[in-house]
Formats: structure tokens, sequence, C-alpha cells
């Protein structure tokens, strides 16, 4: 009856290090790769003011991963990531059809869009539900406290990991080969996308790569934390990183360092309550751009309302210096006291 | 000082608009009130067994179950509060606002679970406003007090909230009463949970909700269509703001047993972009929305109901989405087929009009001497080969403005009347561009080619009467009057009756 277990050190802090390391620190492993990728291209995604496609996109893989369990009838990963791409990209195609050939604007477009292919995703899994390999729950929680208890994948004598900790690698591993490769054309576009056409840039192509390269990331996360938590991994590192610094490259390794402290921290929080990793990795997350949101030294709530203070008072005390005491020796102040 | 008597109409219109159909909405509302009253005295039988579909669905029909009874009431509530809703969510291209605040409820119905470790349906109700109400406070102090944009705030404010009530509900899901209290229905909905309890939480709710849009109608509209002007008149637009974001909360509440938290943002997304792609004012758009909100959300409770634990939400949503689709599609004014179809046949039109126009050239080249075009001819004048021109004859002669052989064309009466109203057109806006506007000759044709296809009878008239002669057009040519069709079906006679005079201009 007790919802929220005792508090012991040694079970919330040492444990999760020492003898659990294979289930807990592999879940925070997995956790810090999730978000430090989806943090690289949420940087992007603020940048371009495209958050909620990220959230359209995220909600609309679980169709096409349905779909892909359904015709496949296996868990194969290429069916599945071929499935999600097409349901993003299902979507990415249903909001422009909506918003340019209908008086509603993107974000309606934008709702309509997710949460009828969402509609249908759920729909599929109820229908089918003995034969999709999939439940509810875990397209809400995703499944990260099974990628433990997956066989691992050996390579010769070196045992590498369960499978779904090598594909993340491979694909933070890939997005960061992109990154170092396109930065200069991202940054451009996302910034100036006139000069950058003016410039040669394919504005257009950076836009639908950026979409195909988004997809991919989701796809891959969506396994471990589920579909809805992925918008937070993607947005809150970049919103922290935001509000720390003003370049992009500091901002990137900010959100990787926001990946990183929202995993342990979050892995920790959910040893301690004993409630779902994944919803406590975002909880930690939150937190932490709570405490950057306060405390972020020019952004931050704290140091400006110290700042607007401190205005304030020198204010108060350069308008009292000339005003409130009259210099006799002034030649006004006699004029003042005449009239 | 005119702006007072037009306000004052346009406030008459409003009232005069709006007692109807709003006169319509209440008494549906009433209607339903008193059903609920009367459904909530019946017990609610156990739950749901493995039927047959048949037996599911006249069993739906028929209405004889309570359970049945409460699902079709509460959906229909919701089709009502969540329609009128989101109706001004669309308006004021705040979609997403209601997507965040419905996933930010979460820990507030989780919190309403923790309260006496059942489904009370005023606890839950009461913990998702607070937490609806603090997530939508949270995106408004994220946006002031940082840099970050509304989407980014919103997004983050979605996810956070929602992970937090993730968290909370594996808490609970390890206590032992844990699973059969029902709190997965809350995340994709299952109308056939609903109780007496949660029908009247969402009776209140709709009726409060009619009541208040009822009252302050034309302020909350003036307050979505125009902030501006709201101001000026001193509304207090920041008030009635908040007063929709409660409005708004309170529903999403009420609907979440029905629909699920994940989903209900569709459900006051889509019905309302339907009605919205149906029509141009805005208490229509209100009657459509909660009449398609109402529609789909009854079917999806009964497609729901024929199976054995199929979440409502969904199929509510998918309803509601192909409500859409049929309105994206045919819509009398905005649908896609309506509007190619108008496009096309407009195409059409003008590609007659132009071969039409051709033809008179052709004809005007030689003098009106005969009453044939060749083919050939035609192909030069028109710098297309002679298939192409083929092709634009058998669509004049399908519209009956030609007749055809195989070498040559003529034009029947009224392809004669079309042709010179064609040309006329054309000339009298050169006439008119050079006349009034001062343009040169040489650089008012191709405006004139464009707009030769839409000068309505009006505006001809018009430029008549504003021209001081209107014999010959800018280069010397003719301008030909407007021909009478006459009876007998030749065409010569109308023809040479209003011959232009001055033939053989430059062609």
């Amino acid at each position: 009856m007790n919802l929220i277990p005792e508090f012991q050190f040694h079970r919330v802090f040492v444990e999760p290090w020492t003898t659990e390391l294979g289930s807990h620190g592999l879940m925070a492993l997995v956790t810090f790769l999730v978000g430090s990728t989806c943090g690289l291209i949420g940087n992007f995604l603020i940048l371009r003011r495209m958050a909620l496609v990220g959230d359209a996109m995220s909600h609309s893989v679980l169709p096409g991963i349905a779909v892909a369990f359904l015709i496949t009838g296996s868990r194969g990963v290429g069916a599945m990531v071929l499935g999600a791409m097409v349901a993003a990209w299902a979507t990415h195609g249903l909001i422009e059809v909506i918003s340019r050939h209908s008086r509603l604007k993107q974000d309606a477009a934008i709702g309509i869009a997710f949460s009828t292919l969402f509609a249908v995703g759920v729909v599929l899994i109820a229908l089918f539900a003995d034969k999709v390999d999939l439940d509810q729950d875990c397209v809400l929680n995703g499944e990260l406290p099974m990628i433990p208890l997956e066989p691992a994948v050996r390579l010769g004598n070196l045992t590498l990991g369960p499978p779904a900790l090598l594909r993340l690698v491979a694909v933070l591993l890939g997005s960061l080969l992109l990154l170092v490769a396109f930065y200069k054309e991202l940054l451009l576009s996302s910034f100036d996308p006139g000069l950058a056409a003016c410039l040669g840039i394919r504005v257009r192509w950076i836009h639908h790569g950026l979409m195909l390269w988004l997809s991919m990331v989701v796809v891959a996360s969506f396994e471990a934390v589920g579909a809805i938590l992925v918008i937070a991994l993607l947005i809150l590192p970049g919103a922290t990183a935001s509000l720390l610094t003003d370049r992009m490259v500091p901002r990137l390794l900010w959100s990787t360092a926001h990946a990183a402290l929202s995993s342990v921290s979050g892995m920790h929080l959910s040893v301690a309550l004993d409630c779902s990793p994944a919803g406590a990795a975002v909880v930690a997350g939150a937190g932490w751009f709570g405490v950057a949101w306060i405390f972020s030294p020019t952004e931050g709530l704290l140091p400006r309302w110290l700042q607007r203070r401190n205005n304030k008072q020198a204010k108060a005390d350069s308008m009292s210096g000339p005003i409130g005491e009259v210099d006799s020796s002034h030649p006004s102040s006699e004029l003042r006291e005449n009239t | 000082m005119r702006a007072i008597p037009r306000g004052e109409t346009d406030g008459m219109d409003w009232r005069r608009a709006r007692v109807g159909s709003w006169l319509r909405l209440i008494v549906v509302g009433c209607v339903l009130l008193v059903v609920s009253a009367f459904t909530a005295q019946a017990a609610k039988i156990g739950d749901l067994t493995q039927t047959r579909w048949t037996e599911q669905a006249w069993r739906f029909v028929t209405l004889s179950d309570p359970v049945v009874r409460y699902a079709c009431l509460g959906t229909v509530l919701l089709g009502i509060s969540c329609g009128l809703l989101g109706s001004f969510l669309v308006v004021r291209r705040m979609a997403l606002m209601g997507d965040a605040l419905s996933h930010a409820v979460l820990p507030g119905v989780a919190l309403g679970f923790l309260w006496n470790l059942e489904k009370d349906p005023l606890a839950i109700f009461i913990g998702a406003l607070v937490a609806g109400l603090a997530g939508s406070a949270t995106v408004s102090i994220l946006t002031r007090t940082t840099r970050l944009k509304e989407d980014t705030a919103l997004g983050m404010v979605l996810a956070s909230f929602f992970g937090l009530g993730l968290c909370l509900m594996s808490m609970f899901q390890r206590l032992p009463t844990g699973n059969k209290s029902g709190i997965e229905t809350f995340l994709f909905g299952q109308a056939a949970a609903l109780g007496p309890g949660d029908i009247q939480v969402m009776g209140t709710v709709t009726l409060v909700v009619v009541v208040l849009l009822f009252l302050g109608y034309k302020e909350f509209l003036l307050v979505s269509f125009d902030p501006g002007f709201a101001r000026v008149l001193a509304l207090p637009t920041v008030w009635f703001e908040r007063l929709l974001v409660m409005l708004l909360a309170f529903s999403v509440v009420a609907a979440l047993q029905a629909v699920g938290v994940v989903l209900v943002s569709a459900m006051l997304i889509i019905p309302a972009a339907t009605a919205s792609l149906l029509t141009d004012r805005f208490h229509r758009v209100l009657v459509w929305s909660s009449c398609i909100g109402m529609l789909s959300g009854l079917s999806g409770a009964f497609l729901s109901f024929l199976g054995t634990r199929l979440p409502t939400g969904p199929f509510m949503v998918l309803s509601a989405s192909g409500f859409f689709a049929v309105a994206l599609l045919f819509a009398p004014r905005q649908g896609i087929v309506p509007r190619w179809y108008r496009q096309r046949s407009q195409r059409v039109r003008i590609e007659r009009e132009n071969t039409l126009k051709a033809i008179y050239q052709v004809l005007e080249a030689n003098g009106f001497s005969g009453e044939t075009v060749s083919v050939e001819a035609l192909a030069r004048r028109r710098r297309v080969a002679p298939v192409a021109v083929e092709a634009e004859i058998r669509s004049l002669v399908a519209a009956e403005f030609a007749t055809a052989s195989a070498v040559d064309v003529a034009l029947t009466p009224s392809g004669w009347q079309r042709a010179c109203a064609i040309v006329r057109n054309h000339r009298l806006w050169e006439l008119y561009l050079t006349h009034a506007a001062q343009i040169a000759p040489d650089h008012v044709h191709d405006d004139a080619e464009k707009i030769e296809h839409v000068l309505g009878e009006a505006t001809v008239r018009e430029l008549e009467r504003r021209l001081p002669r209107i014999d010959t057009d800018p280069h010397g040519r003719p301008i030909p009057s407007l021909p009478v069709a006459s009876a007998d079906g030749r065409i010569g006679v109308g023809r040479q009756d209003d011959r232009p005079r001055g033939y053989g201009g430059r062609s």
C-alpha cells in the first residue's frame, strides 16, 4: 500500500552503479543516447520553429510500425524503420496538403494529421492485439525496462550489448556524421534561409533531409521511450541550451550535457520512486530545464530579477542625487527659491 | 462618427443571427440534460462480456442497456462542448494549445486517483483541472520570461507534464488496487466505462460552456477576431482569454473518460476544422462543429462497443477525420473537388474563348468575306499544331459554338455572339487602358488578354459609358458591337447587320 518506497541511500545511489549496472546503468546509457541524439536535432528544430512538427512525427510513426508488424509478422528492424519513415513522410504530406488546399492554418493541419494517424495506429494495435507484439502501454511508456533483458550481441569474444543499444549508438554516430558534414548548410538555412538560397544552398532539400533525419531519430527513440516522451527529449535539451548560450556549438554541447544529466538523475529518480524510467528521465529533464530557467546567468529569472532590483536601486540613487538634495551653490537654486 | 451606427447595425445582425442558432443549441442542450437526469437514476450493469458484434450492435441501437445510454449521452455532451470551444481554438490559431492542455492534465488525473484510490469523478475532475490550468499558465509564463517561442514552450509543457503523469501512473500500478482502478482507460478512453457521476460532471460542464458562450457571444467573437478593436472598446481582453482557457480546461477534463488524454485535442480541433470548411459565418461554424462532434462521438462509441476492450477515443477521432476528409474533398465552396471542377471548367471556358477569338480574327483578316475558317489558317493564327487546333474545335463543337467539317470550321450564332463579346471586351479594355490610364498602346495587349475573360456585363457597360468613342481600339481595329443571335440560326444575317464599320483594319 506504500506509494513511495522507503528511501535507502544505498539502494538508490550505490546499487545502480555496482550490482545493478547491467540493468539500471544500461537504461541510463540508453536514455543518454536517445537524449543526446534527439537533443542535437532538437536544437535545429527549435531554431526553425518546427518543435511541433517533431511532435506530429513522433505520434505518427505508430501506424507505420503497426502496419509493418502486421505485414511482416515480425519485429524486423528494417521493416519497422521503413514503415515508420513512410508514416512520418505521410504526416509531412498530409500537413502540406491540408494547409495548402484549405483555409486551415498549419497548426490545425498538424493537429489533424497526427491525431488521425495516431488513432489509426492505436486502432490497429487494439484490433490485432494478438498479432502485434506491441501494446498500448508500450506505445506510451516505451520499452526501456525490456532492453537489458534482450540477448546481447557478440562479436567474437567481445560482448557488445543488446541490439537496441547498438542501434542507438549507430544512430548517434550517424547523426554526428551528418551534423559535421552539413553543419554550415544547416546553420545558415536555419538562421537565414534567404541568404542560404542566395549562396546556392538548396534550402528545400535541407528541409526534407532534416525531416528524414528526424524521422530516423524518432523511430530509433520510439522503442526506448515511447511516442509522446520523444517530444520531451527532442525539445527539452535544446530549450535548456538556448537559455544558457547564444552560440550554436556551445548549445549543442550544453544539450548533450543536459541529456547526460537528465538520464543519470532520471535513473536515480526512477529507482527511488520505483516508477517508469522513461517518465522519470523526462521529469528529471524538465527539472534541469527549470534549474536553467531560474539560474541561467543571462536569461534566468533570478539573475534578471536581481539585476532589475539593482537597476531600480541605482535609478533611485541617481534620481535622489540631483533632485532630492538641492545644491545651494548651484545658481539655479536661488532661482528656484525665488519663484 | 460614422463608425457608431455601423457598429450598431452589426450588433443587430449578430443578435438576430445568433438567436436562431443558439435557440436550437439550447433546446438540444436542455433535452440532453433532462435525459441525463433520468438515466442517472438507472443502475449501471456490469462490464461487457465477450459477445458477437451483431448482438452488441443491436444492444447499442436499441439503447436498452444503461451502459449504452451513458456512453451515448456522454459522447454527445462531449461533442457539444468540445465542438463549441474547438471552434474558438481553430479560429484563433491556438489548435496546439488544446493539444498541450489535454496532455498536461494527466498528472492531475493521477493525483485525482490518489485522493481515495478509486475512480471518483469529482476528484479526478478537480485534479485534472488544476493540472491543465497549471500547464497553460506555464506555457504563458515561459513565453513571457524567456526567449523560447510558443511552439517550443507548448511542446515542452505537453511532454513534461505527460511524463510526470506516466511516472505517477506507473507508481499506482504497483498498488494492489492499481490495476483494477481503471486509470488506463483515461489514456485512450472508454465510453463504456462512463458512470452516472461522469455524466453529471459532463452535463454540468456542457451547460456551463453553452450558457457562458451564449451570454458572452458577442464579446468572445470580438476578442477572437479583432483583439485590438476589443481593447479599444475597453473590453477586458485578457480576462476573456483566461475564461476561454478555463472553459477549455473544463471541457477537456470532462471529455477525458470518453476519449482519453492522448486524443482529446483531436476532438477539439477536427470537428471545428471541418465546420470551418463548410461555412463562413461563425455562429454556423459553432452549430456545425458541435453537430459533427456529436456524430463522431456517437459513431466512435458505437464502433468501440462492437468489440471487447476496444478503446473509444481512436474510433471517435477516426470518425471525425472521416467527416473532415469528406469536407476537405467535397465542401461546396472550399472543397478540393468542387474547386478543381470550377477551375477546370473555367480553364475550358478560357480556352474556348481564345479559340473563338482566333476564329474572329481570321475572319476579320479575310475581311469577313467567308463564313468558314480553315483549320490551317486557324493553326497559323494560334501558332499551334493543326492537331491541337482540331482538339480545340472539337471542344467548340461540343459547346455548340461551331460546326466543323474536316478542313474548316464555321461559327454558330451563339459562337459568333461569344466571339464578338470576347473581342469587344479585349479591345474595350485596351482602349480604356490607353485612354484612362495613359498606357502606351503597345503595352496594353497582355493585360487585356487576361481580363477579357472575366469582364462582367456591368463592367462592360461602365467602360462604354466612360469612353468617349468606342468604334476602334488603340491599334486601329474596329470594336465589334454585340450581335443579336437570330432565331433562324444563320449567322450571316446577324453579322451583316452588326458589321462594324472600317473593315480591313490591321490584324
